[in-house]
């Protein structure tokens, strides 16, 4: 059977490809993630490879772990997709497309896609993460997305300040926050939106962006087209699609998706017994630090000797300092090599070639970022399934 | 076949200059596949759960060891915190459907 897109390049148009209303599912294979009922449909989406499927109403794809060896920038056709809502706008207009600012501001501003593209434009690569990224590995069990290891990615986001447009506004004084809601919304009225908050200092570091390109293209319609939010550092919660309605407040919002959902406990470290509910809880806010071997997979048969082992490494925002390697199981450990800088909120590639001799070998990896932050030996537990860093382990048998 | 294979090309070359010129995005996703597995009360779950999301939502939770008081406290939580509008009557048939099948 031919594929429409070879068609496509075969005639030169590659960069067309990526129409948006091819409408049959195609019928792909099956992945089982390493958890109990972890078997998933691989699926393919307008604008997307295969990707695997955790939902199809409102759609949460996952990207196959993979992708992660092709490189420190996921490409948009592997990004993952994570939304909460199912009134999408499925069928929305970027040239009648604005973005509202609101609230506590001396000139509330009404701005087209074109207005925003005129403005200084910035860059930045970052990690965006979802915050159940991994779910699927807390025991015990908790409810929630069961995901394995690749509801991550790492893009180059293109777009202006949100510290710019919130100055063309003016912040009125008492300004304590602002709030941001996307053009996806529920189905019953009776449900919350999906609005997510920043204090006001967070807002206008500089560093969080209204982006509209992803790794030099637009965004991809399920990774937020034509406007979201980009939160460095931060969990994928506050990265806000198709973002079209800004408010400053001068409170603390207090909706449920602030409120109630998202929350971590505010415990050291941010866990708790297994099995608990923790006393106070706190809104999940930056990554914790992980890493991850991405070239040799759980299970996999190597043949003894020298093998270079990859992967990556990312943290919240203070830049990746170290990645130690072990290959007994965690007994003795080499620094890797690391990769290219760029920039502290972004996948770190990391290297270093091993030998293993024959048997089962116990591979490990474990970053330290620059502000002492390390990985955990055992996971750390909260009830929502968010934060998980423990040092990932690759079985292998080598013979 | 390949007057198909051409028209399709066609079509998708229109849309994707539509799109260039930005016309309404148009985003179609997959037919929704995903079903609920056959079990008691399963028309009753169908009237209230598929409103608002697909059944892989059900279907992809992890096996607990308290299956009833897992469902029992999501379905809790479509209602309260959600907004789901289940009749007092069908809160006990859905709970018992879901503990029973998955």
């Amino acid at each position: 059977m031919f594929d429409r897109r070879d068609l496509l390049k075969g005639a030169g148009l590659a960069a067309m490809a990526a129409t948006l209303n091819s409408t049959k599912a195609l019928a792909l294979d099956t992945v089982t993630l390493p958890f109990a009922n972890g078997e998933r449909p691989l699926v393919k989406y307008p604008q997307k490879r295969a990707m695997i499927g955790l939902t199809s109403r409102p759609p949460q794809l996952e990207t196959p772990f993979a992708v992660f060896n092709d490189g420190p920038l996921t490409p948009n056709n592997a990004f993952f997709v994570r939304y909460h809502l199912s009134d999408l706008p499925y069928n929305l207009d970027p040239d009648k497309f604005t973005l509202e600012v609101k609230g506590k501001v001396d000139k509330p501003l009404r701005l087209s896609l074109r207005d925003i593209r005129k403005m200084k434009a910035t860059e930045i690569v970052a990690v965006n993460q979802c915050s159940g990224n991994s779910r699927g590995f807390f025991e015990p069990r908790v409810a929630g997305g069961q995901l394995a290891n690749g509801a991550m990615g790492c893009a180059r986001w293109r777009g202006v300040p949100l510290k710019t447009v919130l100055e063309m506004a003016g912040v009125q004084s008492g300004a304590r926050q602002v709030t941001f809601n996307g053009m996806d919304g529920p189905v019953s009225d009776k449900t919350p939106d999906f609005i997510k908050a920043l204090d006001l200092d967070h807002a206008t570091d500089g560093e969080v962006m209204l982006a509209y390109g992803m790794n030099g293209e637009d965004l991809p319609f399920l990774n937020g087209f034509p406007l979201r939010l980009v939160v460095p550092g931060y969990y994928g919660t506050y990265w806000v699609k198709h973002l079209n309605e800004i408010t400053v407040i001068d409170s603390v919002y207090d909706g449920f998706w602030m409120k109630s959902a998202y929350r971590i406990p505010d415990t050291p470290n941010n866990a708790i017994e297994p099995g608990t509910t923790p006393k106070a809880t706190i809104p999940i806010n930056r990554f914790t630090i992980r890493s991850f071997i991405t070239s040799i997979h759980d299970g996999a048969k190597l043949k003894a000797g020298a093998v270079t082992l990859r992967g990556i490494a990312f943290d919240g925002g203070k830049g990746i300092k170290e990645v130690q390697v072990s290959t007994d199981g965690g007994k003795t450990w080499t620094s890797a090599k690391l990769g290219k800088d760029l920039g502290k909120y972004a996948f770190r590639e990391w290297k270093l070639p091993v030998k293993l001799a024959a048997g089962t070998v116990e591979l490990k990896v474990r970053a330290t970022g620059n502000g002492g932050e390390t990985q955990p030996d055992t996971p750390r537990w909260n009830p929502a399934g968010y934060l998980r860093n423990v040092v990932e382990t690759v079985r292998v048998s080598v013979a | 076949m390949q007057r198909t294979v051409l028209l399709a090309v066609s079509l998708a070359l229109a849309a994707a200059v539509g799109s260039a010129l930005a016309a309404p995005v148009n985003y179609k996703t997959p037919d929704e596949v995903a079903a609920f597995k056959p079990g008691p009360n399963l028309e009753v779950v169908q009237g209230n759960c598929t409103a608002c999301h697909s059944s892989d939502y059900i279907n992809t939770q992890p096996p607990m060891k308290d299956k009833k008081a897992f469902w029992q406290a999501e379905v809790t939580k479509m209602i309260q915190v959600y907004g789901a509008p289940i009749d007092d009557a069908d809160v006990g048939k859905i709970v018992d459907y879901l503990a029973a099948t998955y």
